[in-house]
C-alpha cells in the first residue's frame, strides 16, 4: 500500500455499490444504486423507444418517449430520468403506455420537414424514422407549426445544420458539452421558436465547433448530417461497414467504414471503440477521401535513363529495386544499406522492413520515423 | 503511455507539458475535459498560450526549451514541503536520498530567471501535483524534440517518483504518441537498437535467439539512428529503402535532407503517393493505403488493434509487408515466403516478448494492451503496478542545459514548430481530403499582436523568416497565443517548409531533433 508522508494513510477500499431487486415486467432482477430505470431495461434487452437518450450523456427528459409505468404511481414515468429504487415494480409495455408513444411521435413527427433522411446523415440518423413507423404515426393529426429554421448560410463542408428537420431533443448540445466538452452549441427560444444555434448565431467555423461530428452523429433525425458521406448518396451499392482504426494519430480510435462498391463513402465512430467510445475528431470524422484521390501510386515506378520516373511494371520494378541493393552490397558490402519504417504503416509492414534488414543484410541499420 | 486511456477521466490533478492535446490527439482531451467537468485539476505548461491552457486552472507560460528548470523547481517544492512518499521512494526506487538532496539546490526563483514562470505559480503546481491523491503527468513532442528531450522525461520520471503517481489508477506517465502506429513501429523492431519487443540487439543471446529464426547472423552492435544515416548518406551508407516517411518536409534542415538523399547510389521509396522524398528514388513502389490494407496496430496505450480492408487499391498497388518479402526474394534472401498479414504478425508474436500471447485471432476485438507475456494472459492496461518492469524505479540526477542554439542579436525571436487540429503532417493525406482546406487554407506565422506592431509586420501580410540554415516567406497570423518573443509555424504545407529552418540540434540519446526550438529573425517581406 502506498502512504503518502503528509497525510493519513488511504488505507480503505470504496465500498461496493449495494445489490437490490426490483421486478420488470413481472421479472426479479437486479441493480445497483445509482441505475436509472432505462439502464435497467436496456440491459435485459427491453424494447423501450427514446428519441432524446445517448447512453453516453447525462438523461435529459425531454422526449418522454421511455415512460413505464411504475407500480403506486398515478402517471407514467421517465425511465431515463428516474433512479431505481428497492422493489419498485416497472411495467415497460401497456396498452396506455403504447397509446402516449403512438401520440408523442404523431406529435414529434409533425413537427418536421422530412421523415425519411438517407442513412448516410448519420449513425443514429434513423431513429426517428424506425420510431414513426414501427408506431405508425404518420397520421398528420398534429400538423402545423414546426419548431426550426435550416441554416443554408452555413457553408462548411461538414455539417449540414437542416434545423427544420430538428425535434430539440437537445442530444447534439449535450454531445458537444458533455461529450466533447467545447459548449459550441447552444438553444435559443422554447416552445415553436426552439432554435439549435451557436454564439451570436454565426457559422460553425465562427464558433468554438472543432467539427469532429459527434452532433451529426448523435443527431436522431438527420437534422445534423454528414455532407461527406451525402455527396456520396448516389453512389451505387448497399452501404457495407467495415472495422478498422482512424489513420491520424496515436490514440486509436476504432471507425466503421462505409464502403458502396469499391468507394469509401463516409465514416462512423465505433460507440464500443474500445480508445474512443464513439469520439472522433475532424480528422478522423472528414479526412478519409485521400484514399481514393487520382494522386494515388497505381503502379511503380522507375528512373529511366532520361532521368524521369517511368511507370513499370512489378517484375521490372522489383527487379530493378533487388539489382540496386545487391550491387551496393557486392560493392560496399552490407553495411551501406538502411531501412526507414513508418509509424503510418501497419505493424507488419514495420516488421517486414527491419526483417528485411536484420535477416537480409544481417546488420540492424534500421530505424522508423519516430526521431523528427 | 504508462497508464490506459480510460484512466485520463480518474485523476484529481493532470499536468500537461508539452501537449497540445485538444489539436494533436484531440479524442484523448475530451477525457481530460470531462475530468475537469468532475473536478479535477489541470496544469497546463507551455510556451504557447494553446487551447487545453484556456482550460487550465493553472497555466504556466514557460520560455520553450526551458522545461527542465520549471520541473526541477517543482520537484523541489515537493521535497521542501515534505509531499514525498517516502514509502515509495523507499520500497519501490533507486537513489531516492541522492535526488532529495540534488534538487535543493533549484528554487523557483531560480527557475523563474531561466524559464519566465512565475516562481508563486511553480509553487502552486507543485503543490497541487504533489498533494494529489491521483496526479497524472500527459506529455508529447513539447517535452522530447529537444537537445534534453531525454532529460526531460527523466524529470517528469522523477515528479512521479518521488509522489508515488505511477503505478495506479488515474496516474502514470503518459505520453501520447502522434501516429497511428509510432508504437507499433517500435514494438516492431524496426529500431536499430532493438529486435521485435525491445530485446536489445547487443545482448548475445537475443543475437543467438534471432539467429536461429531469421537463418542467418545479425551484428551484435546496434545501428546507426535514421538522423546519422542521413549524415552517412554517399558515404558509408549507399542505399537506402524508405517506408512511407516524406523525409524531405518532416525532418529537420530540409536542404540538408535533400542532398543526402540525392547523394545516394540507390533509394527506393514505398508510400502510396508521390512524394517530395518519393520524387527523388530510383525505384518508387505502390503500397496499399488506410482502408485498403489488412493488419495490425498498436495505439498510445499500448493496444493492439486490427486493421482491415474496406476496399481494393488502386491499380497495382500492393500491402507494404509484401513488396519487401518480394524485394527479399529477388535479391536472393531465404525465407521470405510469405502468404499474408496474418503469418506475418503471428511470427512477429512468436518471437516478441511483448506480443508472445498474442496472435492474429485473438486481438480481433481490441482487448489487449501489451505487455501480454503468454497466452491467456489478460493483458497489462497499467505497467508498474506493484513493481517496475526493471525493477526498481531509478531517479536521475538531471541539471539544466540551455537549447542547442538560444536567441541573439542576429536571431532574436523564438520558433517552436508543431501540428495544427485540422491538418496533419505534411498534409500528404489531409490535403488531400476533401473540406480540410475549409478550417485551414494555408500556413500562418503566429506572432503576439504586440509584437506585429513592434516588428513592423501587419496580420495577413508576408513575413520572412530566417535561421542560420535558411529562409522561408510565410503570412503573419497576429494572436494572443503567441507570447511575445517567440513565433509558431506548423510543418505541414509544402509551400512553407519550416523545416529550411530547423535543426539547430539533436539529444544525445535518442538523436531526436529540437524540432521546437529554433532562433530566428522575423522580418517584413
Amino acid at each position: 500500500m502506498i502512504r503518502r508522508a503528509t497525510e493519513e494513510p488511504v488505507t480503505q477500499q470504496p465500498t461496493p455499490p449495494a445489490i437490490h431487486t426490483l421486478t420488470l415486467d413481472g421479472e426479479e432482477v437486479s441493480f445497483t444504486a445509482g441505475e436509472t430505470l432505462i439502464d435497467i431495461t436496456y440491459r435485459h434487452h427491453k424494447d423501450v423507444p427514446n428519441l432524446c437518450y445517448d447512453p453516453r450523456l447525462e438523461p435529459f427528459g425531454a422526449c418522454r418517449l421511455c415512460i413505464v409505468e411504475l407500480e403506486g404511481a398515478n402517471n407514467p414515468v421517465a425511465s431515463c430520468t428516474t433512479l431505481a429504487e428497492p422493489n419498485m415494480v416497472v411495467t415497460t409495455r401497456t396498452a396506455r403506455l403504447e397509446t402516449h408513444r403512438r401520440v408523442l411521435m404523431e406529435m414529434v413527427a409533425s413537427e418536421n420537414r422530412d421523415i425519411d433522411v438517407d442513412p448516410l446523415s448519420g449513425y443514429a440518423s434513423q431513429q426517428m424514422r424506425e420510431l414513426v413507423d414501427q408506431y405508425d404515426a404518420r397520421t398528420g393529426r398534429f400538423q402545423g407549426e414546426q419548431s426550426g429554421t435550416s441554416r443554408e448560410d452555413d457553408d462548411n463542408p461538414f455539417i449540414k445544420r437542416d434545423y427544420d428537420n430538428c425535434i430539440s431533443c437537445y442530444r447534439c448540445v449535450r454531445v458537444c458539452a458533455e461529450q466533447e466538452g467545447d459548449y459550441a452549441i447552444s438553444v435559443m427560444n422554447r416552445g415553436f421558436d426552439t432554435q439549435i444555434t451557436t454564439e451570436f448565431e454565426g457559422l460553425l467555423v465562427d464558433s468554438a465547433c472543432t467539427f469532429c461530428g459527434q452532433c451529426i452523429q448523435t443527431c436522431p433525425t438527420g437534422a445534423l448530417a454528414d455532407l461527406k458521406a451525402l455527396a456520396n448518396k448516389d453512389v451505387p451499392g448497399e452501404t457495407v461497414t467495415t472495422r478498422t482504426i482512424c489513420p491520424y494519430c496515436g490514440v486509436g480510435c476504432t471507425v466503421d467504414v462505409m464502403t458502396r462498391g469499391e468507394q469509401i463513402v463516409g465514416v462512423l465512430p465505433a460507440m464500443d471503440g474500445p480508445a474512443n467510445e464513439g469520439a472522433l475528431c475532424v480528422k478522423g470524422q472528414f479526412a478519409f477521401d485521400f484514399v481514393h484521390h487520382p494522386d494515388r501510386l497505381a503502379t511503380p515506378l522507375v528512373r529511366g535513363d532520361d532521368g524521369e520516373l517511368h511507370e513499370a511494371s512489378w517484375d521490372e520494378a522489383l527487379d530493378r529495386a533487388a539489382t540496386g541493393f545487391r550491387k551496393v552490397l557486392d560493392e560496399h558490402g552490407r553495411h551501406s544499406v538502411y531501412g526507414v519504417a513508418s509509424g503510418r504503416a501497419p505493424t507488419e509492414a514495420c516488421y517486414m522492413l527491419q526483417r528485411f534488414i536484420r535477416a537480409g543484410f544481417g546488420t540492424n541499420q534500421i530505424d522508423n520515423c519516430s526521431r523528427a | 503511455m504508462s497508464n490506459p486511456l480510460v484512466d485520463m477521466d480518474k485523476p484529481d490533478v493532470i499536468f500537461c507539458i508539452g501537449t497540445n492535446m485538444t489539436e494533436c490527439h484531440p479524442v484523448a482531451a475530451t477525457r481530460i475535459k470531462r475530468a475537469i467537468a468532475r473536478g479535477a485539476k489541470l496544469i497546463v505548461a507551455d510556451p504557447r498560450r494553446i487551447p487545453l491552457a484556456d482550460l487550465a486552472d493553472l497555466y504556466l507560460p514557460l520560455r520553450v526549451g526551458s522545461d527542465a528548470a520549471l520541473l526541477l523547481a517543482m520537484a523541489h517544492v515537493i521535497e521542501r514541503e515534505g509531499l514525498v512518499d517516502a514509502a515509495f521512494i523507499d520500497e519501490r526506487t533507486v537513489d531516492g536520498e541522492l535526488f532529495l538532496e540534488h534538487v535543493r539546490k533549484f528554487p523557483p526563483e531560480w527557475a523563474e530567471r531561466i524559464s519566465g514562470v512565475r516562481a508563486e505559480d511553480i509553487e502552486r503546481a507543485a503543490l497541487w501535483y504533489g498533494t494529489a491523491e491521483r496526479g497524472a503527468i500527459y506529455y508529447t513532442l513539447g517535452i522530447t524534440e529537444h537537445i534534453c528531450g531525454v532529460e526531460n522525461v527523466q524529470c517528469l520520471c522523477n515528479l512521479a517518483l518521488m509522489t508515488g503517481n505511477i503505478g495506479r489508477e488515474g496516474t502514470g506517465i503518459n505520453p501520447m504518441r502522434g501516429q497511428n502506429n509510432i508504437q507499433g513501429a517500435g514494438d516492431s523492431g524496426a529500431l536499430p537498437n532493438n529486435y521485435v519487443g525491445f530485446q536489445a540487439v547487443d545482448d548475445p543471446a537475443h543475437q543467438k535467439k534471432f539467429t536461429k529464426a531469421y537463418g542467418r547472423e545479425t551484428d551484435l552492435e546496434k545501428g546507426p539512428t535514421k538522423v546519422t544515416a542521413l549524415e552517412m548518406c554517399g558515404d558509408r551508407i549507399k542505399a537506402m529503402v524508405i517506408a512511407g516517411e516524406n523525409t524531405v518536409v518532416s525532418d529537420p534542415d530540409r536542404d540538408h535532407c535533400e542532398h543526402a538523399l540525392k547523394s545516394l547510389d540507390h533509394l527506393v521509396v514505398i508510400d502510396i503517393f508521390l512524394t517530395e522524398t518519393a520524387q527523388l528514388a530510383d525505384v518508387v513502389l505502390p503500397a496499399t493505403a488506410w482502408g485498403e490494407t489488412d493488419g495490425t496496430c498498436t495505439n498510445t496505450e499500448r493496444r493492439v488493434q486490427r486493421l482491415r480492408a474496406a476496399v481494393p487499391p488502386p491499380g497495382d498497388a500492393k500491402p507494404d509487408w509484401w513488396i519487401v518479402s518480394q524485394l527479399a526474394q529477388r535479391i536472393g534472401f531465404k525465407g521470405f515466403e510469405f502468404e499474408s498479414a496474418k503469418e506475418v504478425f503471428n511470427e512477429l508474436c512468436e518471437l516478441s516478448a511483448t506480443y508472445h500471447g498474442l496472435d492474429w485471432d485473438r486481438i480481433e476485438h481490441s482487448e489487449y494492451q501489451w505487455p501480454v507475456p503468454h497466452a491467456g494472459h489478460p493483458g497489462t492496461p497499467r505497467l508498474h503496478e506493484g513493481e517496475f518492469v526493471n525493477g526498481r524505479g531509478i531517479f536521475k540526477l538531471i541539471e539544466y542545459r540551455d537549447p542547442a542554439e538560444t536567441i541573439n542579436d542576429d536571431y532574436p525571436v523564438w520558433l517552436t514548430t508543431g501540428r495544427r487540429l485540422a491538418s496533419y503532417h505534411t498534409r500528404t493525406q489531409t490535403g488531400r481530403s476533401a473540406g480540410i482546406d475549409y478550417l485551414l487554407p494555408e500556413e500562418t506565422l503566429e506572432v503576439n499582436p504586440s509584437d506585429v506592431d513592434a516588428w513592423g509586420l501587419a496580420d495577413g501580410e508576408w513575413a520572412e523568416v530566417s535561421s542560420p540554415r535558411g529562409s522561408v516567406r510565410i503570412k503573419v497570423r497576429a494572436t494572443d497565443r503567441s507570447p511575445r518573443g517567440t513565433v509558431f509555424a506548423s510543418f505541414s504545407f509544402a509551400d512553407v517548409p519550416v523545416n529550411v529552418l530547423t535543426g539547430s540540434g539533436y539529444d544525445p540519446i535518442t538523436e531526436t531533433a529540437e524540432l521546437k526550438v529554433c532562433p530566428v529573425r522575423v522580418e517584413p517581406a
